[in-house]
């Protein structure tokens, strides 16, 4: 063994990785099934921590330490010991949390699937599809935003966000100019501008990109197409702002949206530039790859909502389906 | 009357300004500890026995010790002021009365951390104070106690008061790091610790004001002198700050050890429950810890008499137990409502919440909209064991402790009263409020 | 055209040297409290203009004026009475004293008093519990301990004459 390696176990399946590794990537080294992510990104600095459905149980911290840790602790931030044993499926306590969590994204959301155009591939329905339950226990009020434009390409539909911060950081640390922000506190709290100001940038669109729900989307693909009519294919062109690598979007041979790549965890890996993203909408514009595969484990894939959202979690109100 | 540390000289005239204050013998710590090393000052801090002040009662000298010293970034020292936890009101007492026992706390502690710029983090409504600290450490500048090779010793230090601008949450150490920072008051996701990862990256210590304020006594009497008071692992005096349905509302220095009972009703102290009134329950360290019926703050579940230290009040763990917590001591005589107190609890922690994490986020105002609808007259018996359900599941999820803070007046309410919920939701007639002729809201 | 005065710009100034090189973003809260105390309030072109003092970007003041309480970015009264309603408060007397205020004042919690002269406002524990009710009273955040119906019809009363 290389001594530098450090030995982890994640429900029974042992790997070893190098110093630094998280909890949440050496579970993804080992496949399947790694815990859920929502505010976590791994190219973002700083994500990570907030959402809290990625906890998993440390059952022996370490080889010299063989404790378990004393609360349930967020996978995406903490980082393999040598020796460590963590419980992620395999423990019940983990499931409830999550299943808590899961609850506690959802009572303020709108469930609004049938007329979001992130529905299909959103990472929120996913979770709920998996942890959620029959019923909502919540009758109270829910929180509602007006829903804004923020410059001519981007909406901000704040009554869907889940506060991941992403698309703060990627502002941040992808653009060099951020103008949004999460302003108030609380379950106040919201993404926005204060004052009226688009958002405008050369990468301002990967904003769009990072939001594992239908909080920001792409207004100028808003309610073209239901996601799963649509077929993606890799794609790329010379570009001088970015790597020009995308995936088309294409349906009857037009381009109805272009995003930038995914990995098999939803994450992008190379940003790209707003020119890519809404100024070249033509095939002939693109070299065109192959098929992109979709891989994350999306209700795209699963094909399970070939007509309708009927994930039992999502108990839509008559109020939007008639929107 | 009792030990007094803090307080013995409290009520001399004059005695927040810097030349009483060292006609009363303040500043002596000072040649002392610079007599002293670093290690050695830090050394008779953990002879001391000495626990946080701010709440959570960890050993100083401990914490001391795990700051990173190898790192060669600069090391601070920051206080705790921001003092915000319902029911807790004896820093502010002791700042506005006394502020060169808080510098001189500093001055030593600093020195004994390495730290060469040290900040006083005090929350921003409490300007008042900020004013009269800010004057304080003039004087002390002017003196020589601050500034550069203090009294010869070679060792520099800069002092600052940086104000906050309303927001509990600030009180939680990480928070007020990123407060201090310019930031919002957002927790950080521990670890890394302050000791290692603080203010602006740096090797940090966060301490309570009555905590710093305590260190010049132990260097002047030495560890062991200090480890004499008290009981037990609860060394030392505390100050209790007292409210609620009280004779006596007010600040006390108490020697750890004392019984429940004789601070209750002693006329020393909060001098018995108004009214001839009965005792009906009390939240023993700040609006946080488990509320305790009358039987139970009084006497633990074995029958001994309930004293006033970390492991007396924690006795029988949060069955039948509490916490010394901040010393913020509200007692409910037999008229109080623990429903609507526990709603006001509840509200307080949703307005309060940063809004990071999802658990405490969305939580804390589920929690509070079904207790105020039960409190209004609207509550079905499944919302009793809701309530219950949901505080579990905020418990332990969160970021930062704000989450157990909220979670635990509803379990404890709960577990203790279960009748009382009951009872509204049965009858909701028997309101308590009824004389209220508005419904009080939640505000953001 | 700076919306500050000489004097707040040089006081936000200064306040710099209290923070390492570099971290001239510590000075945020005190700042907006100068800028504050000078305006009332916090409009935006004061935020944009503490924020070109700091350099840093107008949204990191916008995240940080909205999340504390203290922080008025909305027009209030030229006197902000700010008054708790928390727990401890409640158990001698606050709520039934802060609808007596609404009531004296003829307004709600959070409105002004129609000759801009009150905001009436309530917020949490002041840490003065043993001294309730309490409200405080900017600019200079006096505290006015064991609060009755009486020492506010003065306090009101006396303000108004001021005025
Ligand atoms: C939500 C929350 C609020 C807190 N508020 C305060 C506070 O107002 N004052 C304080 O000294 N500690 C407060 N604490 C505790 C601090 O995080 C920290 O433990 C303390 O300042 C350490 O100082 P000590 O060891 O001297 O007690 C709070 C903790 C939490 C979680
Ligand atoms: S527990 Fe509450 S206060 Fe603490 S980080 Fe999470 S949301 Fe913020
Ligand atoms: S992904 Fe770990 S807390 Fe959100
Ligand atoms: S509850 Fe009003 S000051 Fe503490």
């Amino acid at each position: 063994m290389d001594s530098n390696l450090l030995k982890v176990t994640i429900d029974g399946r042992s790997i070893e990785v190098p110093p630094g590794t998280t909890i949440l990537q050496a579970a993804r080294m080992i496949g399947e099934h790694y815990p859920p992510a929502m505010c976590y990104y791994t190219p973002l600095k700083e994500s990570g921590g907030k959402c809290r459905v990625c906890l998993v149980r440390v059952a022996q911290t370490s080889e010299a330490n063989p404790r378990p840790m004393p609360k349930l602790v967020a996978s995406c931030l903490t980082r393999v010991e040598n020796g460590m044993v963590v419980e992620n499926e395999s423990s019940p306590e983990v499931l409830e949390a999550r299943h808590g969590v899961v609850e506690f994204l959802l009572i303020n959301h709108p469930l609004d699937c049938p007329v979001c155009d992130q529905a299909g591939e959103c990472d929120l329905q996913n979770l709920a599809f998996e942890h959620g339950t029959e019923q909502t226990r919540y009758e109270e009020g829910r929180r509602e935003f007006d829903k804004i434009d923020i410059g001519d390409k981007i909406q901000l539909h704040m009554t869907r966000c889940i506060l991941c911060y992403r698309c703060v950081f990627t502002a941040d640390q992808i653009t060099n100019e951020r103008v949004h922000g999460v302003l108030n506190r609380g379950d106040a709290a919201e993404i926005g501008t204060y004052i009226k100001h688009a958002i405008e940038n050369d990468f301002s669109g990967n904003i769009v990109d990072v939001c594992p729900v239908g909080a920001l989307t792409d207004k100028t693909y808003r309610f073209k197409q239901r996601v799963w009519f649509s077929k993606p294919f890799n794609a790329h062109r010379s570009c001088d702002k970015c790597c020009g690598e995308v995936v088309l979007w294409i349906k009857n041979n037009d381009v109805i949206r272009v995003t930038a790549r995914k990995n098999k965890f939803g994450e992008v890996e190379k940003f790209i530039c707003n020119d890519c993203r809404y100024d070249h909408k033509n095939l002939e514009d693109w070299v065109i790859g192959e098929a992109a595969e979709i891989e994350r484990d999306s209700v795209i894939r699963a094909n399970k909502y070939k007509t309708k959202i009927h994930s039992p979690a999502v108990q839509v109100d008559a109020k939007f389906v008639s929107e | 009357m009792a030990r007094q540390i803090l307080f013995e000289h409290i009520n001399v005239p004059g005695i927040n300004t810097l030349e009483t204050y060292v006609s009363k013998g303040g500043y002596q710590s000072l040649a002392r500890a610079f007599k002293m090393t670093p290690d050695e000052v830090t050394e008779e801090v953990k002879k001391s026995g000495l626990r946080g002040r701010g709440g959570a009662g960890f050993p100083t000298g401990m914490k001391w010790s795990f700051l990173d010293k190898k790192s060669d970034k600069p090391r601070y020292l920051v206080c705790n002021g921001d003092e915000s936890e319902p029911g807790t009101f004896k820093d502010r007492h002791l700042m506005m009365n006394i502020p060169h026992a808080l510098i001189e706390g500093m001055i030593v502690s600093s020195y004994a951390l390495g730290a060469r710029t040290s900040y006083i983090y005090v929350r921003g409504e409490m300007m008042p104070v900020i004013r009269v600290l800010e004057k304080a450490i003039q004087e002390a500048y002017k003196a020589g106690y601050l500034g550069n090779n203090i009294q010869g010793s070679g060792y520099s230090l800069d002092l600052y008061v940086q104000p906050g601008g309303g927001a509990y949450i600030c009180g939680e150490e990480t928070a007020l790091l990123e407060s201090l920072e310019g930031k919002r008051g957002n927790p950080r996701n521990k670890p890394p610790f302050p000791a290692v990862w603080g203010l602006y990256g740096c090797p940090t210590v966060v301490n309570n004001v009555e905590t710093i304020a305590d260190v010049p006594w132990i260097v002047n009497h030495g560890g062991d002198a200090y480890a004499a008071i008290g009981i037990g692992k609860s060394t030392g005096t505390k100050l209790i700050s007292a409210c609620g349905n009280i004779n006596k509302p007010g600040i006390y220095e108490i020697e750890l050890g004392l019984p429940v009972e004789e601070f209750i009703y002693s006329d020393q102290y909060c001098g018995g429950i108004p009214n001839g009134k009965k005792l009906k329950a009390v939240v023993a360290g700040g609006s946080s810890v488990p509320i305790l019926p009358a039987d139970l703050i009084l006497k633990t579940a074995n029958g001994e008499p309930r004293l006033m230290s970390y492991e007396s009040l924690n006795d029988g763990g949060f069955v039948s137990g509490t916490m010394l917590g901040s010393g913020g001591f509200i007692v409910y005589d037999e008229d109080q409502c623990i429903v609507r107190n526990l709603w006001n609890f509840t509200r307080f922690y949703h307005h309060e919440s940063c809004g990071q994490c999802s658990p405490c986020r969305e939580g804390t105002g589920w929690m509070e909209k079904v207790l105020h609808r039960i409190e209004y007259g609207h509550g079905k018996m499944s919302d009793i064991d809701l309530l219950v359900d949901v505080a579990k599941k905020i418990e332990g999820k969160t970021i930062c402790p704000l989450g157990e803070a909220a979670a635990w007046p509803v379990a404890s309410a709960i577990r203790h009263f279960r009748a009382e919920f009951e009872a509204h939701v049965s009858d909701p007639g028997s309101c308590c409020k009824k004389h209220l002729h508005r419904e009080m809201t939640s505000v953001h | 055209m700076s919306i500050l005065s000489d004097s707040a710009i040089l006081e936000i100034n200064n306040l710099k040297s209290r923070y390492p090189q570099g971290k001239q973003k510590s000075a945020l809260l005190p700042a907006l409290h100068i800028a504050q105390a000078e305006k009332g309030w916090l409009p935006v072109d004061a935020m944009d203009e503490v924020a070109g003092i700091l350099q840093i970007k107008p949204i990191e003041v916008y995240e940080v004026a909205t999340f504390y309480t203290m922080f008025h970015v909305k027009p209030v009264g030229k006197y902000v009475i700010e008054v708790c309603r928390t727990g401890p408060c409640c158990t001698i007397g606050a709520e039934e004293l802060i609808q007596y205020m609404e009531d004296k004042l003829g307004i709600s919690v959070g409105e002004t008093t129609d000759d801009g002269l009150f905001t009436l406002k309530t917020v949490e524990c002041l840490a003065a519990c043993g001294m309730g009710p309490v409200l405080q009273i900017g600019p200079d955040y006096t505290y006015r301990e064991n609060m009755t119906r009486e020492k506010f019809d003065l306090m009101i009363e006396e303000l108004r004459n001021k005025s």
